[in-house]
């Protein structure tokens, strides 16, 4: 059950847009495709869809192979980021259309239209026309005319992506809690990490048509498979080998979290000499901006207590602890072995 | 709010209505007063200065009714099927990628660029009886230069580029992802025509056909070389308006051209309305 995706290529031209990708979606979950621009997650989306044919690979929906069917067919629900709705048409009709060209009962639709502009929360508002809409509503519409015909999934390309930031946080928490009242296998396309973690079940990071890695939004934070995925999700301190003296053998970058760097006033046997270029309040804590002795920066994060009772400030110099390092072997991305932690 | 004094020698009606508005809307006022109403005015007070009677007696002669018929139905007629044909067109241009296309696209302004003597003369040699399209209709009976028929071809070819580029911005706006929603929904291509293309589209391909309508009333110089200009056949209202000015009868040359100006302005208004309507979902 859910949506199984097989071996699936797509080349455009010259460019490798999706490289051999297999990926599970389990029933009922929402999950992310999160990566860079260019890293395949749209059209991985869109294969899904039907809107976009795979050069080979198969699809599955619900146990249904779906490879060669059209979007009209595959019963499936997709959300575009510039809202693409019916200009012409009202809030109503839009949510209508689906189910009218279904051919549903006059009736039938008045009632399934009610009730979704009650779960967009926009039922006074039926009768307007897009252009008289914010674009938080825009797209909350526009979730509810994918939703009428009720479909077997809900596919969402970038769905917050043309909004503001804080109308943009408001609706994907409105969507994460839609998605717990109605349990529709959801797959959501994004270039914005925070957002991924914030609303989804599990996270697929794609890069350069491939997927990185699958997990839930801790696992892939915690134990990212690939430097990539390291770099990708949450901010990274990347040192180059041999700075570390329990990791001088390893010949490849070492990856620090900015919340495990220790800054403490005496040096230790293993601590390394820092001077403080910057520093900037984030409310609940201070982000430090570091250099060490051979010109390397680096970031770290503290809470407020912890900085204030340290009593230091920029220009100072100071010793930097580097505790739960992350290093990567060579080849490590192909081979997705779990990372070699040290302290 | 005059940024620039009204001068003392304009007439004191002119300042009384020019004051108080700003310099660009008493400069549009003043533009659109030359150039466009005092023309329109000088025609029908002219031809009212007849008196009545007499207005009615010429605007309705059976002569200018014929003329009437031919210029407004053929125009009519014309404008429609440049309706359909230019939206296809259009839609070709737009959509598809094909070699030539952007001198096809280029040769679309032709009946704008050529003199209209030019077309008349080049459609009067190809639809006459032994022209390279002519000849191929003249033996079932068919003639088209110097019939209506000619009138018609004539005022096809002024007004269809009219549609066209009042279409290719609207077509090349319209997002693919609007037709793709309407896909994932489950309708059909026909279906996505109908329900999800067309109706935004009608208000400029109204808009187009307005325009060339209004274009094919008005043309002269194409329609003059392919028809005979004989009256009940196709002799059409500004030809004959010109025959009255060479009979040296201003009166009925007037009458005429004040009815013409009239029923244009009536049905641009009209064409207007519906513009608004089809627009309705642009409101904020």
């Amino acid at each position: 059950m859910g949506i199984v995706v097989e071996n699936i290529s797509k080349r455009f031209g010259h460019f490798q847009a999706l490289d051999q990708v297999d990926l599970v979606v389990p029933d009922g979950k929402l999950v992310a495709l999160l990566g860079p621009s260019g890293s395949g997650k749209s059209t991985l989306l869109r294969a899904i869809a039907g809107l976009e044919s795979p050069d080979q690979g198969k699809i599955w929906i619900n146990g249904q192979e779906m490879t060669h069917l059209n979007v009209q067919e595959r019963q499936i629900g997709f959300v575009f980021q510039h809202y693409a709705l019916f200009k012409h048409l009202t809030v109503r009709q839009n949510i209508a259309f689906g189910l009218e060209i279904r051919k549903v009962k006059g009736a039938e639709v008045r009632r399934r239209v009610n009730e979704l502009l009650d779960l967009i929360q926009l039922q006074g508002l039926g009768d307007r026309y897009p252009a008289q809409l914010s674009g938080g509503q825009r797209q909350r519409v526009a979730l509810a005319r994918a939703l009428a015909v009720q479909p077997q999934v809900l596919l969402l390309d970038e769905p917050f992506g043309a909004l503001d930031a804080q109308v943009r946080k408001d609706l994907r928490r409105w969507l994460r809690d839609l998605h717990h009242q109605v349990n529709l296998t959801s797959v959501f396309v994004t270039h914005d990490q925070e957002e991924a973690m914030e609303v989804a079940d599990e996270i697929v990071i794609m890069n350069e048509g491939r997927i990185e890695q699958v997990g839930t939004p801790q696992a892939v934070y915690d134990n990212p498979a690939t430097p990539f995925v390291m770099k990708f999700v949450g901010e990274v301190n990347i040192l180059p080998s041999g700075l570390h003296r329990t990791h001088a053998q390893m010949g490849s970058s070492v990856f620090i979290r900015p919340h495990a760097i220790k800054i403490q006033s005496q040096p230790t046997a293993t601590s390394l000499a820092a001077t403080i270029t910057h520093v900037v309040y984030r409310g609940w804590g201070v982000h430090v901006e570091l250099m060490l002795s051979d010109r390397i920066p680096l970031t770290a994060q503290l809470d407020r207590q912890e900085w204030e009772f340290l009593g230091v400030d920029t220009g100072e110099t100071v010793q930097v602890e580097l505790q739960e390092a992350i290093a990567f072997a060579d080849g490590q991305q192909q081979s997705g072995n779990p990372p070699l932690l040290f302290r | 709010m005059n940024a620039f004094p009204t001068p003392p020698k304009w007439p004191s009606i002119l300042s009384r209505i020019t004051a108080g508005l700003s310099f660009p809307w008493a400069f549009t006022f003043f533009y659109l007063g030359i150039m466009l109403l005092l023309p329109a005015a000088a025609v029908f007070t002219k031809a009212i200065a007849l008196g009545p009677a007499e207005f009615w007696r010429i605007a309705t002669a059976p002569m200018a009714l014929s003329a009437y018929n031919v210029t407004f139905v053929t125009a009519f007629a014309a404008a429609a099927l440049n309706g359909v044909m230019g939206t296809l067109i259009a839609w070709v241009l737009v959509r598809y990628d094909f070699p030539g296309r952007k001198i096809v696209d280029a040769v679309v302004d032709l009946p704008f660029a050529l003199p209209t003597a030019v077309a008349g003369l080049a459609l009067a040699t190809v639809y006459n009886d032994q022209g390279w399209v002519g000849q191929w209709f003249a033996p079932f009976g068919i003639r088209i230069a110097f019939t209506r028929l000619g009138v018609f071809v004539a005022m096809v070819f002024i007004s269809l580029p009219f549609i066209i580029r009042t279409l290719q911005p609207v077509l090349q706006e319209l997002a693919p992802e609007v037709e793709e929603a309407a896909r994932s929904l489950g309708a059909t291509p026909q279906q996505i025509f109908m329900r999800v293309i067309l109706p935004p589209l009608m208000p400029p391909i109204l808009t187009g056909v307005a325009l060339g309508f209004s274009r094919a009333v008005g043309e002269y110089g194409s329609v003059v070389l392919i028809s005979s200009s004989i009256p009940f056949r196709d002799l059409i209202a500004p030809v004959l308006v010109f025959q009255r000015l060479e009979q040296y009868d201003y009166g009925g040359a007037t009458v005429i051209g004040a009815v013409l100006l009239l029923v244009s302005l009536v049905l641009l208004f009209m064409i207007n309305q519906l513009q608004q309507w089809g627009r309705r979902y642009a409101i904020r």
